[in-house]
């Protein structure tokens, strides 16, 4: 956290004699100093999660249903791909190194720090408003008429007017709340399933799943709806204006509205 | 808020920190929620899950299943080709086959299998996971390892026992929640037969809330210790010198 201020201070500064005669401290950042921190924590646990997790998926790129699953029982799908075990019938005929031990390592220390961070980064929102305020949508906005405009609008691949680079939009803030209060409770929980000294203790978060196996096949699909959404989180990034709305993050201004463009 | 109340607050908060993470730490190792292997830049995830799970799990029950819900056949995982002193005993019917238990004991003893058949056996149908991925269940029979150590006598300062395989260099370490827990099994028998050399037999190391490398092949030799850095490279395991966390609870 240290770091970050030190990095960002002196941005900031020469943002502000470049820009104009109004003291640019004075205005609120786009991006408070807590979101832009546990954004980019967020950021680099998740990409250690997305390799770590596809290295563990090459040992075994078998799924099932259900409560067990092995090379001698059907998968419910199978990825063609090399794995890194001998015993696996991948149908190549090589054995790709073996990786396991640090991305399991790696795996689950990111997990405890995305963990620790969204917890946070929730909190939070009982201190700072960010729900209310940058989250949930307007009143207004919640009609089957303000989200077709909005969607319409995405559709059309055009750079959003200046205005929107100081708010989230109706897409953005059901998006984000997707993702916060859905996808990453489930890749949390179908994770959890898998940990056979976890459900020791409480039975019912694998079995309500249906078995280890499912809660493993179930783990990789919501890893997947979270990897769709960093691609159009990204994609969305660079239509908006990539280095404008990065720099927001980072040092928490857009940057000049000339920039950008 | 100016920037040197608020770098003030950033140092104090820090230094606040680090005191609390001390103090946390102390706290950890004394009542033994801190791996052998929490050096390295791994040891911060590993210390937080088998901190929380030690303080969540310590008596919890792995899940038991349905003898119907019983995998046919269970899938045999690889093994290294099996050493001469293997195959003697092997071709004696097992009937030499030893398993010596020392170390912070009273009573250091020699088994063999019929000894250990002889204490009333225990049944389990449970599920073994391996690291991979794959999983199978099976029905388990054998001696909770917490009724040989009963017989030797632990002493109260014991924190681990540690297991060791006729395989060489192949052995593991649980802690004494492990080790005294009910479904933690020398195990000598599945699905109704002998347990079959492919899956360890004569005798296997069962740790049910643990994944499947924890369930060490062939013992031959338990020693029950207070320090793990007696052994080996000093991190509990094999596992870890092969770069695996030597807790596998997840």
């Amino acid at each position: 956290m240290a770091d970050l201020e030190s990095v960002s201070a002196p941005l900031a500064a020469s943002v502000s004699t470049s820009a104009s005669s109004v003291p640019i401290a004075t205005v609120p950042p786009r991006h408070s100093l807590l979101v832009r921190v546990t954004h980019w924590i967020t950021t680099l646990c998740f990409l250690a999660l997305l390799v770590t997790g596809a290295e563990l998926v090459i040992s075994h790129p078998r799924f099932y249903w259900g409560e067990t699953g092995n090379d001698l029982t059907t998968p419910l799908f199978k990825l063609h791909i090399p794995a890194s075990r001998r015993l696996v019938p991948s149908g190549y005929g090589y054995v790709l190194p073996d990786q396991n031990g640090w991305s399991r390592y790696l795996h689950f220390q990111s997990a405890w720090i995305v963990i620790l961070t969204g917890l946070f980064y929730v909190l939070s929102f009982f201190f700072t408003g960010h729900l209310r305020k940058n989250l949930l949508p307007a009143k207004s906005d919640l009609s089957l008429r303000a989200f077709w405009t909005a969607f319409a609008k995405n559709l059309r691949l055009r750079r959003p007017p200046a205005a929107e680079a100081w708010s989230y939009n109706l897409l953005q803030r059901l998006a984000y709340l997707f993702v916060i209060f859905v996808l990453f409770p489930l890749v949390i929980w179908t994770g959890l399933a898998m940990s056979p000294a976890f459900v020791s203790a409480f039975p019912f978060t694998v079995n309500s799943l249906g078995g280890q196996q499912s809660a493993r096949t179930l783990h990789f699909f919501v890893s997947l709806a979270l990897v769709l959404f960093l691609f159009v989180h990204v994609a969305m990034v660079f239509m908006a204006g990539f280095w404008s709305r990065t720099r927001a993050m980072i040092t928490g201004r857009p940057g000049t509205r000339t920039e950008g463009t | 808020m100016s920037n040197i109340s608020r770098r003030k607050l950033i140092v104090t908060g820090l230094a606040a920190g680090a005191a609390g993470l001390g103090v946390a730490a102390r706290l950890a190792q004394h009542y033994g929620l801190v791996p052998p292997d929490h050096r390295g830049i791994y040891g911060l995830g590993e210390t937080l899950t088998y901190a929380s799970q030690r303080l969540l799990t310590r008596h919890s029950l792995a899940r038991e299943f349905s003898s119907s819900q019983i995998s046919k056949p269970p899938f045999a995982n690889e093994i290294e080709p099996l050493t001469d002193e293997f195959k003697r005993l092997q071709a004696g019917g097992f009937a030499e086959w030893r398993l010596s238990v020392n170390g912070m004991v009273a009573r250091p003893a020699s088994f063999s299998l019929d000894q250990l058949k002889s204490y009333p056996s225990h049944t389990q149908i449970t599920m073994l996971q391996c690291e991979e991925g794959w999983s199978y269940i099976a029905e388990w029979v054998g001696t909770p390892l917490s009724r040989v150590l009963d017989v030797v006598g632990v002493f109260p300062q014991a924190r681990y026992v540690v297991y060791f395989s006729i395989e060489p260099d192949t052995w593991d370490s649980i802690d004494m929640a492990d080790a005294l827990h009910p479904q933690t099994f020398l195990t000598y028998g599945m699905n109704g037969h002998e347990l079959p050399v492919g899956h360890g037999g004569p005798l296997r190391m069962r740790v049910p809330r643990q994944l499947g490398y924890k369930n060490v092949k062939f013992i031959t030799h338990i020693t029950v210790t207070d320090d793990l850095k007696k052994f080996g490279k000093g991190l509990g395991s094999v596992a870890p010198e092969f770069g695996y966390a030597w807790y596998a609870g997840i």
